[in-house]
């Protein structure tokens, strides 16, 4: 098969195309190397990439294929996984220097259940370190470009995985996503992300940022790939005491080209201040197409919107200060030389070894937990998280999806969001509700700004309603057109 | 007038629990493992890697509750308690602050003074921690990982001892209702029940307690006995000097009979306890209740009652073999096997006591089989074994357990109930000892004795004495 044609392929019609005899998971997966070898110097999608390993797994698995033991849509298909899944044998660094070194003895079980459907891991995927960011400029090993225009950001934190899968340097990424990890960098990247509802992938081998608000799911070319591998990685995990047993992971069974009757509410407090006009507009004009396909749009109010960030960016940081206090530098990864003494290790190994935005978080994080602010703080978040939940279920008695922005404005320049964190903390209003109320959501994109940089469109479920997420993303998906994208 | 002081004193007790193994993970909790061969991802805080809580430590923390008259909570959490140190793999250990599985119980203590409750503040469950070791020949420190996350269950008293006598009962209570729900075995020595003691003192008669310290490293009841008395000695003695009650950590060194400071209420860390999020929330249900209910097992004070009634056993014997679950195990399987209870139970109180004592060992470290010791007074019952072979028997069961019957057979000590080869020796005795057969015909009854001892000699113990007297005083007419 020609090459460029190749690559243009998703990731389902490229398992499709390897099942028929079109092409190979070879050839996929020589395809991939030649263009991570033009495009990988510019865009900087991988920490590390296995070309030697990939090629010989795509064989492995091509010969399976043949003998019809892998039958799956994703079987033969390459993936780049995000940095902080652990990958048996290869190095998983978070983007950070104190895992500099660390070589998991396990895979995560989001990596496994790809393993077993038969995808191919390419490598693993540049991100902000530890997933603390929007931008992936927090890596220690680089900024991440983004491939519609390089002097730009690819959003983050999952900012590898979706411009690897923008530039066809992958067919398919997983991510993970706490505050919008997955959804911004898709937004600002051109390209499908879905985070699913809490619970429904399982958290083994994912290196904790925000324990009771990160949830591992697919970056993705289309709608029906994001269902495919969300499908493939879902499953209830024993060795998870937050995943859920659920029967309707079937998710491929949304993939149904009809909106007809399907309400959807628009939060009026999405669309106020700060929302960039070209984005708004993009956003509105999607609604208008999935109202035109049948579906019942009207606004309505969400309330306590503007309690999401401090929430957020206090759970989460409470949970990473403690999370991350395993990294001292004593059983595995980056130990600073000439300490004297235990202390002095742990504080030139951790100072060493983490950047300034992981840093702040962990000092946030510790702050907002110590004794006589612990009230104050981590359980009045607490208590705003419960009451955001409770608005969520009240507007769901009303609507099957929220419609809204992923982001309030398309991607920044690089450089622009380091030097005022507030500002890029503010980015991430629209996608943190999702996750402290555990609801699933999905980032298609409907169209470009002026400057030909892509916006993303925001659906949000109420909780294991992702059926319902695919089939408005996939229907919007089908009407939109391809000059929209 | 000499003021009259009050000692207050308040226990927090941490018990290592019976598990097969750890409390998040599925790695085995045998001790004596090579150094981290008992680890796996979770029990050594690698990235990525989540706890899963081990049903069984909350049934027993659950049973330990329900013995103690707790409260159980029906919707416990576990917190995270922050804390940097390389025998913590996270630097947080997983235990429980806001909502612990037991709160407000009790249990009756005896002492000479009455008997009284020990209120219980709570029992928690949480995970145990690596060890260090210091290697003095390379100059570093290795850390073993075997132990961490093997569960632990902490019981926090009410100030309510005022005695060493008292800290002592609450104790042996604790620790038998403990070995009879079989949820540890709770051996000081070895680290299985750890004892902190919290103590003050006051004038008699005042309302607010003193300020209290922390004392650590009781590896005995003799050292926290020691350790109570040292402790209030040097309590009263600041008082009297007129100086303040520091609030701090003490460690008790036994040997030199004192304590030092190890840390005071001023470098106390701020552990930033919140809900570990990795772990949901634990509902109890009221048949779950109801099931561990039924499964209590019976305690010692309904069993010193049965074993009256039941086995018609003295109060003596009564109150040893009950004072430990393994010996009460012991007889009432022996006995099920078939023995006479009196017959099992003065084994106990006998030769295994007195061993005990010369190994310097615990009741708890009894190795024999209720099988063997069945077999064993089977063969004395029999008289196929005299007595002092019996012991000889009783001996090496008690340091091997081996087989009795096999013992016996491969030794050659059956007693020789071959009438005609006893009866030529005896014959050989009377005549080689001439000067006692004549002392016993002129009527000293006692020189049979004599007799008796030299036909044992003879026939190397394997004579049933009772048959050799019998013998001899048929053959002396």
């Amino acid at each position: 098969m020609e090459k460029e044609h190749l690559l243009s392929l998703s990731a389902t019609a490229l398992g499709a195309a390897i099942k028929a005899g079109k092409t190979t998971a070879v050839e996929a997966m020589e395809a991939v190397f030649g263009r991570i070898g033009e495009r990988e110097d510019i865009n900087h999608c991988y920490i590390t990439v296995d070309k030697d390993a990939a090629l010989e797994k795509a064989a492995k698995i091509q010969k399976r294929i043949e003998a019809g033991e892998l039958t799956g849509p994703l079987a033969g298909v390459p993936v780049a996984v995000k940095d902080n899944l652990c990958t048996e044998g290869m190095l998983t660094t978070c983007a950070s220097r104190i895992l500099e070194n660390f070589v998991p003895t396990y895979s995560a079980e989001a990596v496994i259940n790809l393993e077993k459907a038969g995808a191919v891991l390419i490598g693993k995927t540049n991100m902000d370190e530890f997933a603390m960011g929007s931008t992936t400029e927090t890596s220690y090993y680089g900024a991440t470009r983004n491939p519609h225009a390089p002097e730009h950001v690819p959003g983050g934190s999952s900012g590898g995985s979706a411009a690897a899968v923008a530039s066809g340097e992958c067919f398919f990424a997983l991510g993970s996503d706490t505050g919008g990890s997955i959804r911004q960098p898709a937004s600002y990247c051109g390209i499908v992300g879905m985070k699913p509802t809490y619970g429904t992938v399982s958290r083994y081998g994912l290196v904790a940022y925000g324990s009771s608000l990160d949830q591992i799911g697919p970056l993705a070319k289309t709608v029906e790939d994001c269902a495919a591998v969300l499908e493939a990685i879902a499953s209830h995990d024993e060795k998870d005491s937050t995943s859920v047993r659920r029967e309707d992971t079937d998710f491929t069974s949304g993939l149904i080209n009809d909106v007809k009757g399907m309400r959807i509410g628009i939060p009026g407090d999405y669309f106020g201040e700060g929302l960039d006009p070209e984005v708004r507009e993009a956003v509105l004009q999607a609604a208008e197409l999935l109202k035109a396909q049948g579906a019942v749009v009207e606004e309505f109010d969400l309330s306590l919107v503007e309690y999401a960030i401090p929430t957020y960016y206090t759970i989460a940081a409470a949970e990473a200060s403690s999370n991350l206090e395993r990294f001292d530098g004593i059983k595995y990864g980056y130990r600073a030389e000439d300490a004297e003494g235990l202390h002095q290790m742990y504080k030139k190994t951790r100072s060493g070894g983490f950047g300034p935005e992981v840093k702040r978080r962990i000092m946030l994080g510790s702050f907002v937990l110590s004794s006589g602010y612990y009230d104050a703080y981590y359980l009045k978040a607490l208590k705003v998280k419960a009451m955001m939940k409770k608005a969520f279920d009240r507007a769901f008695e009303k609507y099957d999806l929220i419609l809204g922005p992923v982001a309030p404005t398309t991607a920044p320049k690089l450089g622009e969001s380091l030097s005022d964190p507030m500002k890029m903390y503010l980015g991430d209003i629209y996608t943190i509700s999702a996750n402290l109320a555990g609801l699933p959501g999905i980032s298609v994109p409907c169209g470009r700004d002026g400057k030909g940089l892509p916006i993303g469109l925001q659906l949000m479920g109420d909780c294991f309603q992702e059926k319902k997420l695919i089939r408005a993303a996939y229907t919007f998906e089908q009407s939109r057109g391809e000059g929209e994208k | 007038m000499a003021k009259e002081y009050e000692t207050v004193i308040g226990l927090e007790v941490h018990v290592e629990l019976a598990t097969k193994t750890k409390i998040f993970c599925g790695c085995s909790t045998s001790f004596g493992g090579r150094p981290n061969t008992h680890t796996c991802p979770v029990c050594t805080g690698m990235p990525g890697s989540l706890p899963v809580l081990n049903k069984k430590v909350l049934e027993y923390a659950v049973s330990v509750g329900l013995a103690t008259n707790c409260n159980i909570t029906r919707y416990c959490k576990f917190d995270r308690k922050n804390y940097f140190y390389p025998d913590n793999p996270q630097n947080y250990q997983i235990s429980q602050l806001y909502l612990p599985i037991c709160r407000d119980g009790y249990v009756e203590i005896e002492t000479a003074g009455g008997s009284r409750k020990v209120g219980i503040h709570e029992i928690h469950m949480e995970e145990d921690a690596g060890k260090l070791i210091h290697d003095e020949w390379e100059d570093c420190t290795l850390v073993d990982y075997n132990r961490s996350g093997v569960p632990l269950i902490e019981i926090v008293s009410q100030p309510d001892m005022r005695s060493a006598e008292e800290v002592i009962a609450y104790l042996e209570k604790l620790r038998l209702i403990i070995q009879y729900l079989g949820a540890s075995d709770c051996k000081l020595q070895e680290g299985s029940m750890r004892v902190d003691v919290n103590l003050s003192v006051r004038e008699v008669g005042a309302e607010q307690f003193g300020t209290r310290t922390e004392m650590k490293n009781l590896n005995s009841f003799r050292a926290i006995a020691r350790a109570i008395q040292g402790e209030r000695e040097r309590q009263i003695g600041l008082l009297e000097e007129g100086k303040a009650v520091v609030q701090e950590t003490r460690r008790w060194d036994d040997a030199k009979e004192t304590s030092y400071a190890m840390r005071s209420k001023e470098d106390a860390q701020d552990y930033r306890y919140f809900p570990d999020p990795d772990l949901t929330p634990v509902g109890i249900s009221e048949e779950y209740l109801e099931e561990l209910r039924a499964r209590q097992p019976e305690f010692r004070t309904e069993k010193m009652a049965r074993y009256k009634s039941e086995y018609e056993l003295p109060d003596y014997d009564i109150e040893i073999i009950t004072g430990s679950k393994h010996m009460a195990d012991l007889f009432e399987a022996t006995v099920a096997l078939g023995s006479q209870p009196k017959k099992v139970s003065n084994w106990l109180m006998g030769e295994t006591l007195r061993l005990l004592k010369e190994e310097e060992l615990d009741s708890e470290d009894i190795r024999f089989s209720p099988e063997n010791l069945g077999k064993l007074i089977a063969l004395t019952e029999s008289k196929a074994i005299n007595s002092t072979v019996a012991k000889e028997v009783f001996e090496v069961m008690f340091r091997e357990d081996v087989d009795p019957e096999r013992y016996v057979e491969e030794k050659g000590l059956k007693t020789v109930t071959d009438e005609s080869a006893l009866r030529g020796t005896v014959e050989e005795v009377i005549a080689s000892n001439p000067q006692s057969v004549e002392d016993y015909k002129n009527g000293k009854e006692k020189a049979i004795g004599f007799l008796v001892g030299q036909t044992m000699k003879a026939m190397k113990g394997k004579a049933d004495p009772a048959g050799v007297n019998r013998l001899l005083k048929e053959l002396l007419g």
